[in-house]
């Protein structure tokens, strides 16, 4: 039975909250149990941001995502937080174009996606986190790629349904990168 | 009906919308300001009434407005916004006029903090405001119980004829979970003939009222209203057991505290510890056979709380002093993590309060 | 026998308990009055306050709501959003309206709230024995400015006409006095004008009644009716502060 904990984490405005959305509206289509739970208050402003996620087979415990299974780290500050955090035998993945280093833990999988400059050269700028999203389903399968659309479809807010195309092409790219 | 992913504020929103309430009075105040939006956002579109408020003193009293008028009325917070609130609360308990607060707690004393918390436990079920009187207190786990128990608080409130409360904290109340909403009802179920709706000449007026100069005449005032809190004692307690049949130590946590509290259990239980949790979920009236009936069996209790040591005295009392209880708790707006709650029990397990 | 006088149906036949010369039991008339005249005794719902009139509920026949200290016009407003085919009147003294509930006034007044104010104006604190209101007059002498209002250490008397006037969005504003029998019945017009706008679905309506409290001030009850005219009325100045009807 699978209980799995994701955090995601970068800057404000990055997508983090949205990232961990796709997630859970997909988990909740394929009748997981869910929650989904933001950082809020100033810092969402440009500050860091987080969202813990869990995805499971059994009713969900505490909401807070302490020790994740799977980290997505979209800037150095989140990675130098939780890469210490991340369960053994777990993954993390980070955007190596804002983040240089390398990780130091050998006992968790780690994956390293450019996904800024991919998501530069996509033209869709604000999309890396949609590329780290396709790169975590291709790599864990905590969700699957069918049906993919439809939770994107009520994710994406009444006015942007425009940016439907854009995200899911964005998750592909990240979905296919081989690295 | 279909589970939609929903935050527990919103959903708190939902939830009373259709229940039946159309009127809403609140003021800005993080973390509940989604309430606000939401009802800003719906009740336009439903003949219903949003109305930010100059002040949650003003806010509490038009839903005493509203409510003197016999209809469902709500209004919603977080702590520093609940204390100002409290005034009309009391006069809302004096006048035993039914309505619902909610309070998404954050840190305190003073402006305190933005980030959960729990410490409002002895405002929310010891009085608060002025006088003696109650309120049902109920203490949602999840955004489903943050849908379910909003629709419950109004119930209970018209059936007894007295305000309710909702208190929550900044996770659940920003937390998004699969919820199933409750059906829709026009809140019309009970009859209301004491409201001030307008003499139409054919009755004598209806006064809503707390003030009584005659002390023999408040003082029966104040002894039926708490003839009335004896039958919600009795009626409508409500609270979860989890693995506590055959439990050695009987955590007890509500709300965040209690989520948190369910994952330390099972790792409890993993390492073979016999651990199980009563969670209140109304924390007025407070479960006090279910513990007292625990406290035939368990070697202790551990109260689990995001407050200073708040509820441990209601386990206290409902223990009657026989067995030890030891206080989990983190404040501030920190949360205590499931490592923190097992170590707790691990050292009870050892005979340590 | 011809009936050429009675009580107002909209006042019950309970005793005030208002002391001697007090002239709430005028205003008290005159609003009921109006209720009568204009047919809406059964759909009017009333808000008394915390203060002198604190039991108005028992002298008005119609539904009533006790309010909590200056809070009155918020009351009103959920009374009046429950239900917008009732008509519900506030009966508010100076502290309540001017001191403690000043933020609920003006804020109901700037929504325009569809209700009915009346605010009557005795520049003391009665109830509670005679001390000073946001509207004592510079240097009267209460029990709480035994030396006479001190303007530089505690401020200026609150014109709460003029005040509410600079909005832009009250309907109707409107000062008045009981101290003479000219100014009672401009004051009785008042009253009905105020619930008129209100029928009419106009909005916010005040009037300030200019009242006298011969114990408290220490008169007698002639004697504060002259001081009324004598210093209260220059102080405030009697007149309509706001009349939307007359806008374009």
């Amino acid at each position: 039975m699978a209980y799995t904990q994701i955090l995601i984490a970068g800057f404000g405005g990055q997508g983090v909250l949205f990232a961990g959305k796709v997630m859970a509206y997909k988990g909740l289509e394929e009748l997981k149990q869910i929650s989904w739970l933001p950082s809020y208050g100033p810092e969402m402003r440009g500050g860091t941001a987080n969202c813990s996620v869990i995805i499971s087979d059994t009713p969900v415990g505490s909401p807070i995502v302490s020790e994740p299974d799977i980290l997505i780290a979209m800037n150095l500050p989140s990675f130098d937080k939780y890469e210490n955090a991340v369960k053994a035998g777990g993954y993390a993945f980070v955007d190596s174009t804002l983040i240089e280093r390398k990780a130091v833990r050998t006992d968790i999988s780690v994956h390293y996606i450019p996904a800024t400059k991919m998501a530069r050269d996509l033209e869709v700028p604000t999309l890396a986190n949609m590329i780290m999203t396709g790169k975590v389903i291709r790599e864990t399968g905590v969700i699957k790629m069918e049906g993919l659309r439809d939770a994107l479809a009520k994710t994406v807010s009444a006015k942007h349904q425009d940016l439907l195309e854009a995200n899911l092409r964005a998750i592909d790219a990240g979905y296919n990168y081989k690295g | 009906m279909a589970k939609v992913l929903m935050k527990g504020n919103e959903a708190i929103a939902e939830a009373a919308i259709r229940a039946g309430c159309r009127h809403y009075f609140g003021y800005p105040i993080t973390p509940q300001t989604e309430i606000a939006a939401y009802m800003a956002k719906r009740m336009p579109k439903i003949g219903g009434t949003f109305l930010q408020a100059e002040s949650e003193i003003s806010a509490i009293n038009m839903v005493y407005g509203v409510a003197s008028a016999g209809r469902r009325a709500m209004t919603s917070s977080s702590s520093p916004g609940v204390s100002l609130k409290q005034e009309g609360i009391s006069y809302l308990a004096g006048s035993d006029l039914p309505a619902l607060i909610v309070n998404v707690q954050r840190g305190g004393p003073g402006l305190g903090g933005i980030q959960p918390s729990q410490s409002d436990y002895f405002q929310a079920t010891k009085g608060g405001g002025h006088g003696d009187y109650h309120l049902i207190v109920l203490a949602p786990a999840s955004v489903q119980e943050m849908a379910d128990l909003t629709v419950k608080a109004f119930d209970l409130a018209d059936k007894y004829r007295m305000p309710s409360m909702l208190l929550a904290d900044g996770t659940i109340g920003q937390m998004m979970e699969p919820v199933e909403l409750p059906e829709e009802t026009d809140g019309s179920g009970v009859e209301k003939p004491w409201a001030v709706t307008g003499t139409e000449n054919k009755r004598e007026h209806n006064i809503i009222n707390s003030l009584y100069l005659v002390p023999e005449q408040l003082e029966v005032k104040n002894l039926e209203r708490y003839e009335r809190y004896k039958i919600v004692e009795q009626n409508e307690v409500m609270y979860e057991e989890y693995m506590t049949e055959d439990a050695d130590i009987c955590v007890v946590a509500f709300g965040i505290a209690a989520r948190v509290s369910k994952n330390a259990i099972t790792a409890a239980r993993e390492k073979g510890i016999k651990a199980g949790l009563i969670r209140p979920i109304t924390l007025w009236p407070f479960p006090t056979e279910a513990i007292a009936k625990a406290a035939e069996k368990v070697k202790g209790f551990i109260s689990v709380e995001l407050s200073m040591g708040q509820m441990i005295d209601d386990i206290k009392l409902a223990e009657g002093c026989k067995k030890p209880v030891a206080l989990c708790s983190r404040v501030g707006g920190m949360i205590p993590s499931p490592e923190q709650v097992l170590a707790a029990i691990e050292k009870a397990e050892r005979g340590e309060f | 026998m011809a009936v050429v006088f009675s009580k107002p149906k909209a006042l019950t036949d309970a005793p005030l308990h208002y002391c001697p010369g007090c002239t709430h039991g005028i205003i008290h008339r005159l609003v009921a009055e109006a209720i009568d005249d204009l047919g809406i005794l059964g759909r009017t719902v009333g808000v008394a306050p915390v203060g002198c009139a604190v039991m108005a509920y028992d002298y008005f026949s119609c539904d009533m709501v006790e309010a909590a200290h200056g809070r009155a016009p918020a009351v009103a407003t959920g009374l009046k959003r429950a239900m917008p085919d009732r008509i519900i009147f506030t009966y508010q003294g100076d502290g309540d309206l001017a001191s403690i509930g000043m933020a609920e006034t003006v804020h109901a007044a700037t929504r325009n709230e569809n209700i009915t104010v009346i605010f009557v104006n005795n520049a003391i604190y009665g109830m509670t024995g005679g001390q000073m209101a946001p509207t004592s007059l510079p240097g009267q002498v209460t029990q709480t400015s035994p030396y006479g209002r001190d303007v530089k250490t505690v401020g200026y008397p609150i014109k709460v006409c003029e005040l509410l006037s600079a909005l832009d969005a009250p309907y109707y504003i409107q000062r008045v006095a009981v101290n003479s029998v000219k100014h009672v019945a401009e004051a009785k017009k008042a009253i009905r004008r105020a619930f008129e706008n209100q029928i009419e679905g106009r909005g916010f309506s005040l009037i300030e009644v200019v009242s006298s409290c011969p114990t408290n001030w220490g008169m007698t009850p002639q004697k504060a009716l002259d001081w009324v005219e004598s210093d209260m009325i220059p102080y405030y100045p009697l007149g309509v502060y706001r009349d939307k009807s007359k806008e374009a």
